[in-house]
């Protein structure tokens, strides 16, 4: 660019000219912003737009195949996965049959940092491998890090079956 | 031989690329003598940066970033033998691009590197340290081993401590409600387009200014900066004791960069590529998520710091972080550049290593963690195969005891170590301890039986030191 061409049309440039460059170079500037306004509003609108899943009722089994007093692993699929989900739409839960007819689920994530606890049968406690959070069989924290009980899942019983009630991830600020 | 000149004469007519390629190239800069090695750790940061471009090209032609795929897909890539050797190099060379901004930036820092009229240049800097950080951490998650899916639903439950919007960053960390399918394109998507553009932006930024501003000179003790003649006075040195940068200086980035791009390849060669883990699958509980070495040190200090305290370090920490590293050059802009002159420099410095390297030791060793794969305790440590004291090792184990208590180099170490707890402790303290627990010890009123306690307070009261301890002839106590 030869800056004497600019030297030049500044010199003949009409009084005029300030206001209409003024303009121009703000129309400029303006279109570049609604352009890319245009192209950034629904990117950001995609990203923010989290996926819901509605809850759904999902059956883990025929009630009597779980001990009262027993706590077993179950695992459900998500209402509605993503096809490419794999195995990543499977959930597990821990199911407590408490008495004939009462089931209590809870969620495996531990309320500290969401690390997956662990039942341990013969002590009757579930255990964090992490920082060692420790529930008691009820979901009541023990002892270790873990600021509230274990997060639990609707249970219902459909004819034999029993069904849990899919959430989201439990977490809580 | 001829051809090829008239070639380039040809081309360089028309572009005029050597016009200001061959001035860059050859601009002055300061003759650091004997502290020129200290000068190649940001081009070999670069060369790293640019290695770990052509691997993550290679290992992206063989990924699928989906959350039902991405798994076997990496089994794949390390199936094949170079496959192999170029996770290999991505996983060294991401180890190796942290290390060297790291010790970069530390050297800018000792060196005062900061001061007038870099301060932006380390601002770039801060940026590409964070942004290096970003892509440590979501390359360890693409591995979309169980480790990588439970990593995002740990980052999802640290972020959930945000006062008000925490539920929201948690999900929006997961993409929706669950970690499923559109978490880890997400993943994908900044580590591989998102991150590094930014990072090649604020790459140009900062070598422009390097350009623009000069390669800092040697500090000096007793050669303060001052802003009002810096410049100039930079100007006069070049002039006076300059060497143009290629290839006088130039030499010495390519030596550098070489030998670690040879030790990263051959590291990943011998060692290979990080071990897969098991499938990402949710109901797989068997899991114990540990991140990659680059932020064990900071896992450990989030376990060890008061409880209380943990929400606010969570967030706060990091951000505190942030804020020091950008205001620096805004507050110590001028004056002493020499760290003997500045020796609270070394002290940060020496501080910082400390940390990273104290609490990354622990971390490795995650003492807080239970052992919860520990095996019963065999009968060689127990001392007897019948009767109460070994009813009461198995009590031991069964009831999670030994999880968190060692006895002879057996089980956690969370707890006190019980390997001579019969001569410390009384079997009426133990069953008080028992029945009450404590802030780290669940207590086992109601989930013990008479006959389990009093075999536990047999074995553990049989644990002394001394011959006693191998052949005790009977309980002590009940
Ligand atoms: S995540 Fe369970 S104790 Fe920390």
């Amino acid at each position: 660019m030869n800056p004497d061409l600019i030297e030049t049309g500044t010199a003949e440039a009409a009084p005029c000219d300030g206001s209409r460059r003024r303009f121009l170079s703000r129309l400029t500037m303006g279109l570049g912003a609604i352009a890319g306004a245009l192209v950034a509003v629904p990117c950001v609108g995609f990203l923010l737009g989290l996926r819901k899943v509605p809850s759904a009722w999902r059956t883990v089994g025929k009630i009597e195949e779980f001990q009262i007093g027993g706590t077993v692993k179950v695992s459900f699929r998500d209402p509605s996965p993503l096809p490419w989900a794999g195995v990543t739409a499977r959930t597990a839960a821990w199911l407590r049959r408490n008495s004939q007819t009462e089931f209590v689920a809870f969620a495996v994530d531990c309320t500290h940092l969401g690390c997956p606890v662990r039942w341990l049968a013969a002590a009757n406690l579930f255990m964090c491998p992490c920082h060692g959070g420790v529930y008691y069989a009820n979901g009541t924290v023990a002892a270790g890090p873990p600021p509230r009980p274990l997060p639990r899942y609707p249970v219902r019983i459909q004819g034999d079956q029993v069904q849990i009630l899919t959430s989201p991830v439990p977490i809580t600020t | 031989m001829q051809i090829l000149k008239s070639i380039w004469g040809w081309f360089d007519d028309l572009t005029g690329v050597s016009s200001w390629l061959i001035p860059l190239a050859k601009h002055p800069v300061p003759h650091a003598r004997r502290s020129a090695w200290f000068y190649v750790l940001g081009s070999a940061t670069l060369f790293v940066f640019i290695l770990q471009v052509v691997t993550g090209i290679a290992l992206a032609s063989g990924y699928v970033a989906s959350a039902g795929e991405a798994y076997h897909t990496l089994a794949f890539i390390s199936s094949t033998r170079f496959g192999s050797i170029v996770r290999g190099i991505h996983a060294f060379g991401a180890s190796a691009m942290v290390i060297l901004i790291g010790i970069h930036a530390i050297r800018v820092y000792l060196f005062g590197a900061y001061k007038y009229p870099r301060q932006i240049g380390w601002l770039t800097g801060v940026a590409l340290l964070f942004l290096t950080l970003g892509m440590a951490f979501t390359g360890q998650l693409l591995r979309w081993d169980q480790t990588g899916f439970w990593t995002v639903v740990i980052a999802a439950y640290q972020a959930g401590r945000t006062p008000l919007v925490g539920s929201w960053l948690g999900h929006f960390i997961l993409a929706g409600d669950t970690a499923g399918g559109a978490t880890l394109s997400r993943f994908f998507a900044l580590h591989v387009f998102f991150i590094p553009a930014f990072i090649f932006f604020f790459i140009g930024f900062h070598l422009y200014l390097v350009v623009q501003n000069g390669i800092s000179e040697p500090p000096k003790a007793g050669r303060p900066v001052e802003p009002k003649t810096y410049r100039k006075w930079y100007e006069d040195l070049l002039h006076r004791d300059g060497i143009p940068f290629w290839p006088d200086a130039a030499w010495r980035d390519m030596v550098f960069g070489f030998l670690v791009i040879a030790v990263i390849v051959g590291l990943a060669i011998t060692i290979g590529p990080p071990a897969l883990g098991k499938p990402p699958d949710p109901t797989i509980i068997q899991a114990s998520p540990r991140p990659d070495w680059y932020f064990l040190w900071y896992y450990a200090l989030l376990t060890l710091i008061p409880r209380w305290s943990e929400s606010y370090v969570i967030i706060l920490g990091p951000l505190l972080l942030i804020v020091v590293l950008i205001l620096l050059p805004f507050v110590a802009y001028k004056g002493e550049r020499s760290p003997f002159k500045r020796p609270w420099a070394f002290a940060v410095v020496a501080f910082i290593v400390f940390m990273i390297a104290y609490f990354g030791m622990l971390g490795h060793v995650a003492p807080w963690s239970p052992r919860m794969n520990a095996p019963p305790l065999p009968a060689s440590v127990v001392g007897v195969a019948s009767g109460p004291i070994a009813d009461g090792a198995i009590v031991f184990h069964d009831k999670g005891c030994e999880f968190c208590h060692a006895i002879s180099g057996y089980g956690g170490i969370r707890g006190p170590d019980l390997t001579y707890a019969g001569d410390r402790i009384t079997p009426e303290q133990m069953e008080t301890r028992i029945y009450s627990g404590a802030a780290n010890m669940p207590s086992y009123n109601g989930n013990i039986t008479r006959q389990q306690l009093s075999d536990l307070l047999a074995f553990l009261s049989s644990r002394r030191r001394g011959p006693a301890a191998a052949l005790p002839v009977s309980s002590s106590s009940q």
